[in-house]
This record gives C-alpha cells, structure tokens and sequence, in this order.
C-alpha cells in the first residue's frame, strides 16, 4: 500500500475505533460523531478542500469506507464520500453536511421536469440511505437530454422511514413536483456514463462488506483462540480450523476484487471489474456470516455479543446496489453476447469495454 | 496478526506484446490441428509441443542466461503459463521440470547439475517427474520410507514411490529419501536425489486412473545406484527443499484453470439468448474467474519481489480448486439433458468437455496439496495451530 492510503486507513480506522458503542442504534443521528469524521476531514476525500484529507483516487478513498465497514460506523459516510465527488466533477459547488445517495438505479419512478427558473423533482427515490437525516440527496437520472445530477434537499419530501436488516435508515423520499433551483441540477460530465454513481455506490457496498469481514475474521479467531471446551480452545479442532480457513479465503477474494476493481476505476471506467467485485463481495458475506455464527456457537446469537453488528451488515449491505446474482446476469450476457472464443481475453483485459445493457436489472421485475 | 493481502499488480509494459505473440503461436497450431485443447494439464505430454516452446524462449523463462535460461521476470513467465493453460494447450511434459525441479536445482543444486541439466529442461528436451509420495504416505510426507544409503562414490536407493505421473516418459525423477533414522525432530534426516530414470533397478509399473489415462505411476527403486554428484542439496536438507519446491508447486495459474475449457464450451453451447438463471451462472463463474486471476497474479508478483508466501499461494488453491470443480457440477444443469449427453466430433464439443471434467474433478483437489492440508496451512497462518 502506498503512504497516502496507509496514512488515510490509518487515520480513519483511528478515529473510528473510538467510536465505542456507536453501533449501538444506527437509526439514531449521533452528530457528535458526524462533527467529529467531518473535522478529521474525511467526509470529502474526492472533491477536498482546506483541512479535508485529499485521496488520488478511488482507491484512496475506498480505505476510509473499508474502515467504516470494519467499525460499523452509524453515518453515510459512503454516501457522502459519493456524493461530494459527483457534484464537483459536475462543477457544483458541495454542500455542507450528510449527503446521500439512492441505493437503487433511479428508475421512471423518478422524473426531473423544466419548470420557469428551474426543475420540478416528482416520484419516489427509494431506500434512500440515511434519507431522513441527510441535508441532500444525489441522483443521477437519464432523460430526454441525456444524463443529469440533481440535489434535492429531504426536507422536500414526504419521508416513509425504513430501514435494513441492520437498522440503518433507508427510507422511501416520494417527491411531489418539488421545487429545484437552476443550480442544482447539472449534466452528468461527459467522461462518466449515466450509471458512473450506482457504480460507485455498488464499489463502496464491497468495500463496507471487506471491512465487516475482516471484522468478522478477527473475532472468530480472537473466539476460537479463547472459547475453551473438551479442554482445548475450540480452535485446536479440525473442523473449526476449516471452517475458519474457508472464512479467510473469502475475506481474502473478497477484497482482492475491491482492490483490483478500485485500481482499474481510477484508471477508466471499469464496469465489469465494479460488477464482478460486488458480486464477490456480497458472496462472500454469506458464507462469511454462516460461518462466523456456527464458530462461535449461541453466543455469537445474542444481542450483546458484537458479531451481530457486522453479520447483520453484511446481510444487509449485499443486497444492495446490485445482488451478486443481479450482477451475475449482466456479466453473463455480456460474455455470452461477446462469444466463446472471447471469453479468456475478455478476463485478461478485466472486461474493458463492457458497456451496460439496455434495461438494468432493477426494471427488470 | 495475519495478512491476507493481495496487491494489485502492475504487469511489465511489455506484456501485451508478449501475451500477442503467445496467442499467434497457439493460434497458428490449432488451426494446424496439431493437437486438441483440453486444457485439463495432467494430459497433454508432447515431447514435439515442449521442444517448439523451448525453442521460442518460453521454458525457463526466469533462468540465468548462463545456464539456458532467458532473465525474464515472473510476471512475464505468467503471462505464458496462463495462455498456454487457457488454451488447453499440451505442456504436461515439460512443466514439473519448469515450475519446480529446475527452480530447486537453480536454488540448491551443484553449478555441474546447473549446467548439465538446466539448458535442456529450458530447450524443452528434458522432463522430470516428482518422487515424493509413497503407497504408505501421502499427505504425511514425513512418514516416507524409501531410503538412500551412501556407498562407493554414490548412493543405493531402495523404496517405492506412487503417483509420479508420467514417470514412464520421463527422464529424471526428483527422489526424498530417508537419509538418517527416524528421531525426535520428524523432518530431519531426508535428502533428495536427481535420479535417472533409465537407471537399471527402476521398475516402472503403470497405475490407470478412472478415465482410463494412463498418467500416474509407481515406481520402484531395488537398489538403484546413483553416482554422489545426483544428491540435490545437501544430505539432511531434504524436508525443508521439499517445502520450498511445493511452494513453487502451488503458487501458479494451473490451480484454477483446469475447467476455464468447459466454461467456454458452456459459454459457446447455450449461444446468444440466456435464460436467467444460465446469465447468473456463467456470470458468477466469470466474476470468480477473475478474482483468481487478479490473486495469482499478486502472487506472481511476491515470487518476483523475492517473497516466499505460504498463506497466499494455499489460499488461491483452496479458492480455485473448489471454483474448478463447481463448473461441471454447475454446467450439467444449465444444458438440456440431450446436450450434456450427446456425442459430437472433436474433444471440444461441450458435452466431451463435461465429461472430462467430471471424471477429473476429484483430483483437483487432491494433487499438490489436498484440500485438506491447505485448509490446515490457513489455519496455521491465521494462528490457529
């Protein structure tokens, strides 16, 4: 790792280790926390200004959400991370505060419409992350014109609180001809297709899910290492030794994936690379979470026990922004389109070029 | 605690220049028909294929030039390797003394073995197989019996050994021995020998696998005397040679690519309109495929840097034999039964693939290393054991 990022994992994973308790009840705002990784400066690594911890890149980035998976951090931090960085690649000025961004492609649901001076925002964004606490929310829709950014402001909306199977705020914002000023909406850059923030958002998940899982890896060997039964620590037996190496394979795929994807982003747009990491990714949190559970026996069931605050993540981070089966069906027919004989290059040049298909999979159903 | 990174590689800028040119030769011979891609590397010995890639530089690839070698770096050796397994092409012959026989005698050999034997493994013209496991041990190696006993100007050899595929074709087995009685420390007292195959008291007998190939051998050693310039290393060094040589043994692209032939040939049998479900799995595969790739490659990069991994090389093999074996398994169900059964020309055809690959399956996860004992190397790197 370069100095940089092992500087920003370091100062992140810091910061965030000392949030004792912070995973407590993630639908409640904690602002002393929100201040306290806002003036660190790491809620806008990609569009920095004073005092904001600056990342090259994606890759950079991608070390403060690893951490923020890896402590379970109660704020959308990813969000905002996300957000900040599309709204200065479009030229806009960033605005203070939680921002976020929908976790499913914005479908016909959602409409931009012109109005005098402005736009008009009308439909649903749903399973917006943190919707209710946010000062802004990002979405890149596609219309007549082409791609387009907008930044609507919550408070504008009718807000049906939901939430994951963690507990985190993701609630349903219903737009009813909301009103827009003319400078918050912009065209997506030319350089970023319509998709350049679901896909960011979908690299993001992986890595969150890489830092639970490594969270989880450390506790089941920190268990195994101490649960004594038979009059050995459970970790001397066999089966469990399996079990935990099979644990670490995927932790170890999982996050060879982000980081290869993250490189490759930062070098052009890499949708297939983005895909196939998700996919690992949220893979990955099955299995690792079936396993966490069954090393540590009933008590890693309970409430009290921390594994529950990274398992329940994971169950719930790998549904979103594209399952592994979603993304599974893309990269399938874009293999199956592009031929046999193509598929050995096709991996040898990580799938450069895969453009998406013409109906995303959440219109699909 | 443990690390289980694997950083992102940075390939040389030469590589695609060098990846074109492999493809151009494979290409040229397919499309000569000289041989059949199955890509499954335990067949494919071909004498012919070897001395054609020795002549084009690509064996012993990261030798020095002094001993027939070419200065390339790993990187570059992998780029080979993995284009060559893609294909399916035939390097059985030529690759145990490749990837590890002639690393080991590099690293410990004496400078006459280096120069005696090395350039001719790099020509393509010298092949050897591996002498380590016995009828009575197989994953416990230390537990061998085949003993070496030194005598006049040499050493008798006494003991058999299992497995040792291609034995039959080959010109040299690289042998552990028992040097020095069982004691307190399990792996002292081994020391391995460069044995000549043509040897008289070498009784090669063939062991037929469940395809009906005739890969694998036993071979017994009735006393052969071998002159004291084919001890390898140092007498007494043998265990820690051994685990050196398996770390070169597991650390390649083979581990994973066994069945890439049958996803192509999946790719190529369900044709353009996907059902979901057959989208989703060849997807899947597609998304593991390269994940494996990406690991390798980081590994590749280690052995480059001069690091001598464990953790990482085990976990690749773990991850990729079980990826190997869920592509027949995963495959069979997303054809029509008549499909997956029905006899085309050609080794190509999708329903040969499968059934390749069923039947081998069971030995990915056996060879170098069973599933079992690389579980157990993870866990020792995780600090369990």
């Amino acid at each position: 790792m370069n100095q940089t990022r092992s500087l920003i994992a370091e100062t992140a994973s810091r910061l965030f280790a000392d949030f004792a308790g912070a995973a407590a009840d993630p639908s409640l705002w904690r602002e002393d926390l929100w201040r306290a990784v806002d003036e660190m400066g790491l809620t806008r690594p990609l569009a920095a200004g004073p005092g904001d911890v600056e990342a090259a890149g994606f890759a950079d980035a991608a070390e403060i959400i690893r951490a923020a998976g890896r402590y379970a951090v109660p704020l959308p931090l990813p969000e905002t991370i996300l957000a900040s960085w599309l709204i200065a690649s479009a030229g806009l000025p960033v605005p203070e505060g939680p921002l976020t961004i929908a976790s499913v492609t914005p479908g016909p649901d959602l409409r931009l419409s012109r109005r005098r001076g402005g736009w008009k925002l009308s439909g649903i964004a749903r399973t917006v992350p943190w919707g209710r606490y946010a000062m802004m929310l990002i979405v890149a829709l596609e219309g007549a014109e082409g791609s387009r950014i907008a930044l609507a402001n919550p408070a504008q909306a009718e807000i049906h609180e939901g939430r994951n199977l963690a507990g985190e705020p993701r609630d349903d914002l219903v737009y009813a001809g909301a009103s827009l000023s003319d400078d918050a909406v912009a065209p997506m850059p030319a350089r970023l297709g319509p998709d350049a923030l679901f896909l960011r958002g979908a690299l993001s998940r992986a890595w969150q899910i890489v830092g639970a899982l490594e969270r989880v890896l450390e506790l089941c060997v920190q268990y195994a290492g101490e649960r004594v039964q038979f009059g050995r620590p459970i970790g001397k037996f066999q089966a469990i030794q399996h079990g935990l190496a099979v644990l670490a394979g995927e932790v170890a795929a999982a996050r060879a994936a982000a980081a290869a994807a993250s490189a490759l982003l930062d070098e052009g747009e890499a949708r297939f690379a983005v895909a196939a990491a998700k996919l690992r990714a949220s893979e990955a949190a099955g299995s690792a979470a079936a396993i966490a559970h069954q090393v540590h026996g009933a008590i890693g069931f309970t409430q009290e026990y921390p594994l529950h605050q990274s398992t329940r993540r994971l169950w719930s981070w790998r549904d979103e922004f594209g399952r592994e089966n979603d993304w599974g069906a893309e990269i399938g027919r874009a293999v199956s389109a592009q031929g046999a004989d193509a598929l050995w290059p096709f991996i040898t040049d990580s799938g450069k070029g895969m453009q998406p298909p013409p109906k995303p999979f959440e219109r699909e159903a | 605690m443990f690390d289980l990174r694997f950083e992102e590689i940075l390939l040389p800028s030469d590589a695609p220049q060098l990846r074109r040119e492999v493809r151009a030769f494979l290409d040229e011979e397919i499309a000569a028909g000289n041989w059949t891609p199955n890509s499954n590397f335990s067949a494919g010995f071909s004498p012919a294929f070897s001395r054609k890639l020795g002549a084009r530089g690509w064996i012993g690839m990261t030798w020095p030039k002094a001993f027939g070698g070419h200065e390339r770096s790993m990187l570059h050796r992998y780029i080979v390797t993995e284009e060559l397994l893609a294909a399916g092409a035939p390097v059985a012959a030529h690759w145990v003394a490749d990837r590890q026989s002639g690393p080991l005698i590099l690293r410990v050999g004496s400078e006459r073995q280096c120069r005696e034997i090395l350039p001719r493994i790099a020509r393509g013209e010298c092949f050897f197989c591996i002498g380590m496991s016995e009828p009575d041990s197989g994953s416990d190696l230390a537990s061998i019996r085949t003993r070496a006993v030194p005598t006049d100007g040499g050493w008798r050899i006494r003991g058999r050994k299992l497995w040792t595929s291609f034995a039959h074709h080959c010109h040299y087995a690289l042998v552990l021995c028992r040097t020095a009685p069982d004691g307190a420390d399990r792996h002292a007292g081994f020391s391995q020998f460069i044995v000549d195959l043509s040897l008289p008291g070498i009784d090669i007998r063939p062991v037929v696998n469940l395809a009906g190939e005739h890969d694998f051998n036993e071979v017994i050693f009735d006393d052969v005397w071998i002159p004291d310039g084919m001890l390898l290393g140092k007498v007494g060094e043998g265990w820690s040679q051994v685990m050196g040589e398996l770390a070169y043994e597991r650390s390649g692209p083979e581990r994973f690519l066994s069945t890439v032939y049958l996803l192509r040939e999946l790719v190529r049998e369900v044709g353009g309109e996907l059902e979901r479900r057959q989208a989703e799995e060849i997807g899947r595969f597609v998304a593991h495929l390269w994940t494996l790739r990406q690991m390798s490659l980081s590994v590749a990069g280690m052995l480059e840097r001069g690091d001598v991994p464990e953790l990482q090389p085990a976990l690749v093999k773990e991850l990729g034999n079980r990826f190997e074996q869920e592509i027949p398994e995963v495959s069979r169900r997303l054809v029509s039964p008549l499909s997956a059964k029905r006899r085309d020309e050609g080794a190509n055809s999708f329903a040969a693939a499968l059934e390749a690959s069923i039947l081998h399956a069971p030995s990915f996860s056996l060879r170098g290393g069973t599933r079992e004992i690389l579980r157990g190397i993870i866990a020792r790197g995780l600090g369990l054991r």
